[in-house]
């Protein structure tokens, strides 16, 4: 099970508060955690990534182990813990803005 | 009529005032998705319970919201507005090209006949329709690959599509405008697009009276004269009387011309109001005194409307999408201001009250007459 913590905004927006729990299959990458947080919230499409290009949007952050995964590959293997369940992946709105 | 509902598109999140039909006694409801930029909420005339909202936010993006009982609760939509085939480019800041990107929806118009069916004026400017109540939202292509595309520019608020004016009873016909571009007409449903600035004159362009490139920031019509247009521009109030196929500047004795909202009396064709600010670099009222102008003319002599409204060490602006008339009698008018106050006057102008006064930056008012 893969623990994702979203932005206050996008728990409102997909009506979930704390944490969110995903099943996963294969490879637990940035793409298939999103892919799969995507397919049950289907109102978070466009919000954290690009509709066209999938690709984080520029004041979006993704964040696990005290690491700032924001520019790996999103098919890169997320860490161990993350896998596991032991560790949340964390999607972050950057700090801008008033 | 029992009442009215006025729609309040705020920097940090949605309001909705309602009243009955005196419009002495409000109830205020909001914030409705706190903390999001939310341009414009808009009923549907045929189902006023039916009300569409654009949700943004410089984070997460554009959403699209839906009402189906009046705003008391939502249910998010389809957000994807893609542009048909290559977006091409347009002519940025530095006068190089640009690609076309999508940023935001400014400006929601539901169909006059069809609850389902609603445009969207975008910025970069295009318009998108939705005809399955907003979930799908297709491109009408043919005004941004109208040959003048390439010759737009944004303005400072970006290039937008921000007006959408539809023809009361041909709905092969509409209206729409764009910053910095100009105003178009369709007669053909979206299909292929004119520009209609024949008459405008902007001395921040090179060729003052060129087809395209003007900054018209409101347009509208009555109802009951479609071919009468009105019509804010950066500088300068203009009529047409012939679908837009001319202008002339009908500023008259307005003590400066600069501006952004314009609206018509619901029952008066020829009475047209605006709120002339002092320039377009000092975005605030004239000697800090917030005037509405009422022209009962159709333009040219124009009267101060200062009754309730305060006339001094007042430097707020009244955007474009923020002000709106209802259809009740008398006619209601609204505003709402960059300082967080919605306005409204029960009898046409002429007296004014505070309805809110603390709200975040109003960007859009709209109102909706309640069966």
């Amino acid at each position: 099970m893969i623990r994702v913590v979203l932005p206050a905004h996008l728990q409102t927006l997909a009506r979930v508060r704390g944490e969110v729990e995903l099943e996963v299959s294969g490879s637990v990458t940035q793409c298939s955690v999103l892919d799969a947080l995507e397919a049950r919230y289907p109102m978070l499409r466009g919000t954290i990534r690009e509709h066209d290009t999938r690709q984080r949007r520029a004041f979006v952050r993704f964040f696990a182990c005290e690491e700032d995964l924001s520019h790996e590959s999103q098919d890169a293997l997320l860490p161990e813990p993350v896998a596991l369940g032991r560790e949340p992946y964390l999607i972050v709105g950057a700090m801008a803005g008033g | 009529m029992t009442g009215v509902r006025v729609l309040v598109g705020t920097r940090k999140g949605a309001f909705i005032l309602t009243a009955d039909g005196k419009r002495d006694n409000w109830q205020v409801s909001g914030p409705h998705f706190a903390g999001w930029e939310m341009y414009h909420l808009k009923g549907s005339p045929v189902d006023p319970s039916r009300v569409y909202a654009s949700q943004s936010s410089g984070w997460f993006g554009q959403l699209i919201q839906r009402s189906n009982d009046g705003g008391a609760t939502w249910e998010p939509m389809g957000n994807e507005f893609t542009y048909a085939g290559t977006p091409g480019t347009h002519q940025w800041y530095d006068g190089t090209q640009h690609p076309w990107k999508f940023a935001r929806v400014w400006h929601l118009e539901p169909s006059l006949t069809d609850p389902d069916t609603v445009h969207a004026g975008v910025e970069d400017a295009a318009i998108f329709r939705t005809t399955d109540g907003g979930t799908n939202w297709q491109e009408l292509p043919g005004l941004r690959e109208h040959e003048s595309g390439p010759r737009w520019q944004p303005g400072a608020g970006g290039m937008c599509l921000h007006t959408i004016v539809p023809h009361p009873t041909n709905p092969d016909r509409m209206f729409i405008a764009i910053s910095a571009a100009g105003a178009f007409r369709t007669d053909d449903a979206g299909v292929t697009w004119q520009p209609i600035n024949k008459g405008l004159k902007s001395d921040g362009i090179p060729s003052p009276t060129a087809d395209v490139g003007h900054c018209v920031h409101r347009i509208a019509m009555h109802p009951s004269r479609p071919d009468t247009l009105f019509m804010q521009k950066h500088w300068d109030v203009m009529r047409s009387d012939d679908a837009g196929d001319s202008w002339t500047e009908v500023s008259g004795n307005l003590p400066t011309d600069f501006g952004f909202p314009i609206d018509v009396h619901a029952h008066e064709p020829e009475t047209v109001y605006v709120v002339p600010i002092k320039s377009d670099s000092e975005h605030f009222p004239l000697d800090g005194s917030l005037r509405v102008y009422r022209s009962r003319t159709g333009g040219n002599e124009w009267e101060a409307l200062t009754k309730g409204l305060p006339q001094k060490d007042c430097y707020v602006n009244v955007l474009r999408e923020a002000m709106s008339v209802d259809s009740l009698d008398p006619c209601g008018i609204y505003f709402g201001t960059t300082g967080g106050q919605v306005y409204g006057s029960a009898d046409g102008g002429d007296n004014w009250t505070p309805i809110v006064s603390h709200l975040p930056a109003v960007l859009s008012v709209e109102v909706q007459a309640l069966p």
